[in-house]
């Protein structure tokens, strides 16, 4: 700090100057010591050759299916952040109702001649079921929960969001029941071919191709038609948007039904690659894809679909490379654990994300 | 709550200037009704109905037929509302549109509700739809139908949502005082209803405790575990006489300003005696309420030590903690460790050699917690923590730590409490000492509200910034925050584990966290005496009323969501933090009375205006 006239003086600011530097040095030895654990983890597990080649590779396969599972959800929180900045706690239900939906549907098609003799036609009409029902749950949300509370104080709506998610989730569990359900197995996605030395499985396949075709839709549709640049205009400054003669309130039910939309199709593909779902499940893909979000900068699409492939990738390798490097027993039990340390740490030291565009501190 | 605040006497008052305001709006009413019939539809479809169906609260009506009536009564009472009162604007005169209105909205979600049943008994949906089960209208007892086969069922159901919607319509054509008196008489029966065994118990323990003829009176309320129609008629008739006599018009000076003008002597006698009854009650409680009883107590005041411990972090301080229930596992796991003689540790201490450990682990957990996110704010703040509380409990729960704190076997054969040779063992002896701990907290609350680092937290909830640039230390207003929050969280943790005796990872998920936020929201953050009805609202409740332990979270995320949309400081407000959520309505209302005042001077014959209503 420079030595100037503006600099504070006195008793209370001597105690300041000497409790931020032990705050500052308290975040830089966890910033340490995460890195070191990182470090020695990754050296360890990677000299002592537990894992071969190929299982690294599936690794990242699987890492790259589940992220981009990841960023399609991240593009709902991240959409939302963007307009209404604030987080929709309640996505991860929306996602889960997604997935909900879908087993419904597949188990009905599934009875079908259609589901042997044509996979996709069944799965698109699946996938349209599901991001109807999503794109919907969302907008309700939209009109019987947020938008009464616009213009509050930020935690409001925060808070009904966590209501929010809650109800959801348990009128999920009232209506179709606890127990979990197992998606039909689809004969056309069994099986896996070699590329480039990856061992792909055709599920996997099928889940990146969706997200990358559901992002560039997006991306089209943010950046090209008209509804798209009504919600950048929002998202920079409702009160302009509003004189330009936006219609604010339209935009902001049309953010959510898009978001809801992609979230039902992240549901879809969720389903398939993990196959059964329940009640509770919107909850931890929900909280990852919200690190996802922040950490290609909420706020921002291209951030959330790199951050979603990246968390994926993470919370894939982290456990073998870093936990087991440790000596740390039945390491995959700790996925989580990574993952959520992934979520503290980027919202402490990076809470900007990857690309940097957002300002968490901004005040609400 | 502009439209409560400002009674229609003060607009009247305000002079022939206004312009009349519109009565009943029909499409709203109509839309209340479809809204009314969606909620129908859904406790049917969720099992609500037919869970509750077994408890009867009021002679033979049930307490899920007791929901449907309500939803009918109270959607028909809003539906004949007539709508806010505009500035500028003078209160509608009540009338025919009060009445069609609630019958609107009644018909309204008669015919959803019909058009649902016809739908179930038409199709098999019990694949998809759990709970519609065929006992809902196909099977023996027809709950839905009320018995009857589905045309006639289909009639009654609508006539009686529509009769119902009208008759709460027609509410509004009293006047305020009358339709007071009504509400109260409604909902004392509920209530006394719902609470049977409580009261039946209190009656009855009175009595063998006391020896004062109590239980009689139980005996003429209640018939099988239900109101009877002698019970129903005194509970009526005392709120409908009660609620008069509050509201007469002739007040009497408050209890309180009459006590304040007593001599010392006798105030400091009156303070005493009070003192010495509480006491007394309270020390004969658990007798008075029985084993069962007093375990509801317990756990309530488990939760309600936790929650005034979180009121500290999210009511005072304004910092949203979703990871509040990482303290209470490091106070029970910590509690657990030192007094088990089978925990890792083996030490076999008692339990009060254990609480200066409890203080010390989780004060370090507060300031574990809190310094990372001293520069954070509101909602990352509340996410990060959750991601702690997250990553606390599957740490327990892990196999890594398993040596020390046993994994998913968690920890076994925790001591009770002793006090010298006395053993709490049960839940009645117990409940004095989380009484104990309970009235600590209380008392810690009250302190911390109004000293230095009170005035503080509360500068530092409204307005961070501008409460830094006043010479408020932020570090150490939020850490000492997080602290104070995490020492009550962890005596509730450390109870929690002597009191079940065993602690295992899965009582610490995430779902506690947002049990206590509910307490604090619900019963009005910031606010001690909301806190305390909350926990033993919505912790006591579905204790008692077991059925209701599947459906408490859809309860709570409901309520959350209507708190939120409708009562955002809460039912029991603290005055400040009611102001703060509130600037706007508040400057609104206070000009109002200003104005009519004004127009009452000039015009002294105007009736006065009474003091402006409770929120």
């Amino acid at each position: 700090m420079a030595q100037n006239s503006l600099t504070p003086k006195g008793p209370l600011a001597t105690k300041r100057a000497l409790q931020l530097p032990l705050v500052d040095g308290f975040l830089w030895l966890v910033r340490i010591a995460a890195i070191a654990v990182i470090l020695v983890g990754a050296y360890n597990s990677l000299i002592s050759m537990r894992l071969s080649g190929q299982q690294w590779r599936d690794l990242v396969v699987f890492g790259l299916a589940q992220g981009s599972v990841y960023a399609l959800i991240a593009l709902g929180y991240t959409m939302v952040y963007g307009v209404l900045r604030f987080i929709n706690f309640a996505h991860g239900e929306v996602f889960m109702i997604g997935a909900m939906t879908g087993f419904f549907v597949s188990d009905a098609l599934a009875r079908t001649p259609l589901w042997l003799t044509q996979p996709f036609l069944a799965l698109l009409i699946v996938l349209i079921c599901c991001m109807t029902v999503s794109a919907l749950v969302a907008l309700l949300l939209e009109r019987v929960a947020y938008r009464p509370l616009r213009g509050l104080p930020r935690l409001v709506p925060f808070i009904t969001a966590i209501g929010a998610s809650f109800f959801l989730q348990y009128a999920i569990a009232g209506l179709f029941g606890v127990g979990v359900k197992s998606y039909p197995g689809v004969p056309a996605l069994s099986g896996s071919f070699t590329f480039l030395g990856f061992r792909i499985l055709k599920v996997h396949l099928l889940v990146i191709v969706v997200a990358v075709v559901m992002m560039a839709g997006l991306y089209l549709y943010i950046e090209k038609t008209k509804a798209g640049r009504a919600m950048r205009a929002v998202a920079e400054d409702q009160e302009t948007a509003r004189l330009m003669g936006i219609d604010v309130d339209q935009t902001i039910a049309r953010v959510f039904a898009v978001g809801g939309a992609l979230a039902g199709a992240a549901g879809l593909l969720f389903g398939l690659v993990f196959g059964n779902v329940n009640f509770f499940s919107g909850f931890l893909p929900g909280i990852k894809a919200f690190t996802a979000a922040v950490l290609g900068g909420i706020g921002n699409p291209i951030g959330a679909m790199l951050g979603g492939l990246t968390l994926g990738s993470v919370e894939s390798l982290g456990p073998s490379l870093v936990l087991v490097g440790l000596d740390i027993p039945s390491a995959h039990q700790l996925k989580d654990v990574v993952a959520f340390a992934a979520l503290v740490l980027v919202l402490i030291f990076r809470p900007t994300g990857i690309l940097g565009e957002r300002v968490s501190e901004e005040r609400g | 709550m502009a439209e409560q605040a400002i009674p229609a006497e003060v607009l009247e008052a305000a002079g022939p200037t206004l312009l009349p305001a519109r009565g009943v709006d029909l499409r709203r009413s109509a839309r209340l009704g479809l809204t009314a019939g969606g909620v129908a539809v859904f406790v049917s479809a969720n099992g609500m109905v037919e869970a509750f169906s077994k408890r009867d609260i009021v002679g033979p009506i049930s307490l899920g037929y007791a929901m449907l009536l309500g939803v009918a009564l109270g959607f028909g009472y809003l539906a004949g509302r007539p709508p806010q009162v505009l500035q500028g604007f003078a209160a509608p005169r009540p009338g025919w549109r009060n009445l069609v209105g609630g019958l609107l909205a009644g018909a309204v979600a008669g015919a959803v509700m019909a058009v649902f049943l016809v739908l179930i008994a038409t199709f098999e949906v019990r694949r998809i739809f759990l709970n519609i089960g065929p006992e809902l209208v196909r099977e023996a007892p027809r709950l839905l139908t009320v018995g009857q086969d589905l045309g006639p069922g289909l009639a009654l159901i609508f006539g009686l949502a529509t009769a119902l919607g009208g008759l709460a319509g027609t509410l509004h054509l009293l006047r305020e005082r009358w339709r007071r008196a009504v509400l109260a008489a409604v909902l004392w029966v509920v209530l006394f209803g719902l609470l049977a065994s409580v009261v039946i118990q209190v009656l009855r323990g009175i009595q063998t405790q006391l020896r004062l003829w109590t239980a009689p009176i139980a005996d003429v309320l209640y018939a099988g575990g239900a109101l009877s129609v002698a019970g129903v008629a005194l509970v009526a008739a005392a709120a409908f006489g009660a609620s008069l006599l509050r509201t007469s018009g002739r007040r009497r000076r408050p209890l309180r300003r009459r006590l304040d003008q007593l001599p010392d002597t006798s105030r400091r006698l009156v303070r005493v005696a009070v003192l010495a009854v509480l006491l007394l009650g309270l020390g004969l409680l658990p007798q008075i309420l029985g084993s069962f009883l007093s375990e509801v107590l317990n756990i309530a005041g488990i939760f309600l030590l936790m929650a005034l411990g979180l009121n500290i972090v999210v009511g005072f301080a304004g910092l949203l903690d979703l990871g509040y229930v990482a303290f209470f596992a490091v106070g029970a796991y910590t509690t657990a460790l030192l007094i088990s003689p089978q925990s890792s540790l083996g030490l076999g201490w008692v339990f009060w050699a254990a609480v200066p450990f409890v203080i010390l682990a989780s004060a370090v957990a507060g300031l574990m917690v809190g310094t990372p996110v001293l520069r954070m704010r509101g909602d990352y703040l509340a996410i990060v923590t959750l991601g702690f509380g997250e990553i606390a409990r599957l740490l327990f729960l892990s196999d890594w730590l398993k040596p020390v704190f046993g994994g998913a076997q968690g920890i076994i054969r925790i001591r009770d409490i002793t006090i010298g040779p006395v053993e709490l063992r049960g839940p009645q002896a117990f409940f004095y000492a989380i009484f104990l701990f309970v009235l600590l907290a209380t008392y810690i609350t009250y302190a911390l509200q109004d000293s230095r680092i009170g005035r503080a937290w509360a500068a530092m909830r409204e307005d961070e910034s501008v409460a830094e640039a006043m010479g408020v230390n932020i570090v150490v207003a939020k850490l000492s925050a997080f602290v104070v929050g995490a020492m009550l969280a962890g005596f509730g943790g450390a109870l929690f584990a002597t009191k079940i005796g065993s602690i295992f990872p899965h009582s610490f998920n995430v779902i506690v966290s947002i049990t206590v936020l509910v307490v604090i929201i619900v019963g009005g953050m910031a606010s001690v005496p909301g806190v305390v009805v909350g926990a033993l609202v919505l912790v006591g409740l579905p204790e008692l009323l077991r059925e209701f332990e599947e459906y408490r979270f859809l309860l709570y995320g409901a309520l959350l969501i209507f708190m939120m949309v409708n009562r955002p400081e809460g039912f029991i407000p603290s005055g400040r933090r009611a102001q703060e959520l509130h600037e706007e309505d508040m400057a609104q209302d206070a000009w109002l009375r200003e104005r009519a005042a004004d127009e009452r001077e000039a015009d002294v014959t105007a009736p006065a205006p009474r003091k402006a209503g409770e929120g």
